[in-house]
């Protein structure tokens, strides 16, 4: 069931930025960014939470999960360490992604170089 | 006082220069293509044994002059002129090409027209008393230009339908005022035009006003329709580009037959090669010529032919600061 | 010829791919590594890890797998199928960041990867924690005041 589901929510949240791609003059960098976004404010307003609830991996392997994450790092960190935790809530939570995908693409740089196809 | 305008910007040759060799050098998927069998010259590997797609495209453009040279019988020592330019900044494909060559050398730009524009160059330089001997050439490189103009080679990026593939291919032809080979006869530079295309996937739409107008001018300077001419080569105007270009001709009362075609749609299979539109950079009306249509003319398949070469006038920058995309279309008259 | 009867001229002859085309493609392989990532994560769970930190694992083995997709050149490959659904993912973001980094190591460590790493990535990440840092105010304030917990 939680597979079906991390299908079924992730299938149509990729589905949307397809839409996005062929239907609007959006670039791609401009649909992550607004993913992002869309998931702090998803977060804010505690729709995510629930959407992660049903939709487990569906919901948090998305980019809009990236910015759920963000969200929910800052609100603990409120929580716990006051005024300073507005500032350093959003990266500590999302730490972990993104210090493996800056060292993974620097090894990456030492073993391959870009092929044409 | 001009004496070899003739109408409102063609200009007429009075000893008209010849084309006395030419060469192409190309990629493996130009070579996977409809044209293989002309391309002899061609990479397999794309860095061409160089560490980065600048110097690969450099060695190409290098080796196209080789061939060409050794097929005039010169050497590069011989020749007064040389009118070079490429896709990336600062013509570098270019500046680095002819570094160690010693030649007087005009760097140019004009995106994917620069072939033409080099030829028509090289035609007046000739005509007009100033040389003797001169080169045209120019290349473009699919991975060199994908990571100045787009995105990384490796990035996951979405290509709309209308977007084309940067010809991998060098060309270089040889222009001297005596000589065997096929004659430049008319030059007609072109003008921009901008129809206010923003859409940088759609280069075909942005180019094609370009090449209406200067084939429009063309034909009414030299009273003449497209029927008196065996082949009608456009730059890479594509798929799209191409009927656009038929389509704004006829609001004109000039139509286009069978004897039109385009260099990016000659130069890839759309069937079997996942190119979109079709081809499109310097290389590609470059290797088209040198390696198929003046090599063909020497074997008499075409006796009078006009090529027109086709180029977009934007920049990355200019891209992201919401300018539209300027069209341009030289145009040479060839004949046997 | 005015420049908007040309627009409607050329959008007459661009082609169009049928929209479903896309959108199937987009979900299904999106989907998948969704499913793919769920099953890591349970893999982790049943290793007796915690669910935070095989949250966490599933992304960093994720953005692996991508990076090593992108490394040797298969990522893009499935991003002509997958279109959307390769680029939302945090497969994503990791090959967003990995392939600039290839392609700028011939311009050297420092000046080519340094800056080129954060090329589309770097958008992200900056509005996404201007965007948390604005949230985090709110929530400061609404904290303080009682209105949430």
């Amino acid at each position: 069931m939680n597979y079906l589901m991390s299908f079924l929510v992730g299938g149509a949240l990729c589905l949307v930025g397809q839409l996005l791609i062929e239907r609007t003059r959006l670039t791609p960098a401009r649909i992550l960014v607004g993913y992002v976004v869309a998931g702090v404010v998803l977060s804010a307003f505690g729709v995510y939470e629930t959407l992660l609830e049903y939709g487990h991996s569906g919901a948090s392997v998305p980019l809009t999960g990236f910015g759920h994450l963000l969200a929910d790092g800052v609100r603990t960190a409120v929580r716990e360490k006051g005024f300073v935790g507005i500032l350093t809530g959003g990266l500590t939570s999302s730490a972990g992604g993104v210090a493996a995908a800056i060292v993974f693409s620097l090894l990456a740089s030492l073993l391959f170089r870009p092929r044409m196809k | 006082m001009s004496l070899k305008k003739i109408g409102s910007g063609t200009y007429r040759m009075e000893h008209p220069p010849v084309i006395t060799s030419s060469a192409a050098v190309v990629g493996r998927m130009e070579k996977q293509g409809p044209l293989g069998a002309w391309f002899s010259h061609w990479h397999e590997d794309e860095y061409c044994g160089e560490n980065s797609f600048e110097k690969a495209e450099s060695r190409m453009q290098k080796e196209a002059m080789k061939d060409a040279f050794e097929k005039a019988k010169i050497s590069e020592k011989n020749l007064d002129l040389v009118f070079a330019g490429d896709l990336l900044n600062q013509c570098i494909g270019s500046n680095y090409s002819l570094r160690d060559s010693g030649v007087q050398f005009f760097g140019l730009y004009g995106a994917c027209s620069t072939m033409v524009e080099g030829l028509i160059l090289s035609a007046m330089a000739i005509d007009g008393g100033f040389a003797d001997r001169c080169a045209a050439v120019t290349s473009s490189h699919f991975c060199s230009s994908e990571r100045q103009y787009r995105f990384p080679l490796e990035y996951g990026g979405f290509r709309p339908q209308s977007a084309q593939w940067t010809v991998t291919g060098a060309g270089c032809a040889v222009v001297e005022g005596e000589g065997q080979g096929i004659m430049i006869r008319h030059v007609c530079p072109g003008a921009i035009v901008d129809m206010n295309i923003t859409d940088m996937a759609n280069m075909g739409a942005a180019m094609a006003p370009g090449a209406a107008l200067t084939l429009k001018r063309f034909l009414d300077d030299t009273a003449t329709t497209p029927s008196d001419y065996d082949l009608i080569l456009s730059g890479d105007l594509g798929k799209i580009g191409s009927s656009l270009l038929v389509e704004l001709l006829k609001t004109d009362h000039i139509v286009l037959g069978e004897n039109y075609a385009d260099s990016g749609c000659l130069i890839f299979d759309p069937a079997s090669q996942d190119v979109h539109s079709g081809g499109s950079g310097c290389g590609c009306v470059a290797s088209v010529l040198c390696g198929y249509v003046l090599p063909e003319m020497q074997k008499g398949r075409w006796d009078r032919v006009l090529v027109m070469g086709t180029g977009a006038l934007m920049s990355p920058t200019s891209i992201m600061q919401g300018e539209s995309v300027p069209g341009i279309a030289h145009l040479v008259e060839l004949s046997v | 010829m005015r420049s908007e009867d040309y627009q409607q001229l050329v959008w007459a002859h661009t082609p169009k791919k049928p929209l479903w085309q896309g959108c199937f493609g987009a979900f299904v392989i999106g989907g998948s590594i969704c499913v793919f990532g769920e099953a890591l994560k349970e893999l982790y769970l049943y290793f007796g890890m915690e669910e935070k930190s095989a949250a966490i694992w599933e992304s960093v083995s994720l953005i692996f797998l991508s990076v090593l997709l992108t490394g040797i050149g298969v990522y893009d490959k499935f991003s002509r199928v997958g279109g959307a659904g390769t680029l939302v993912p945090i497969t994503g973001f990791a090959n967003a960041m990995s392939s600039p980094v290839l392609e700028f190591r011939v311009e050297g460590m420092v000046l080519g990867i340094g800056p080129k790493i954060f090329s589309v990535a770097g958008s992200v990440i900056a509005y996404g924690v201007a965007a948390s840092v604005l949230y985090g105010l709110i929530y400061f304030i609404l904290y303080q005041i009682g209105v949430v917990a």
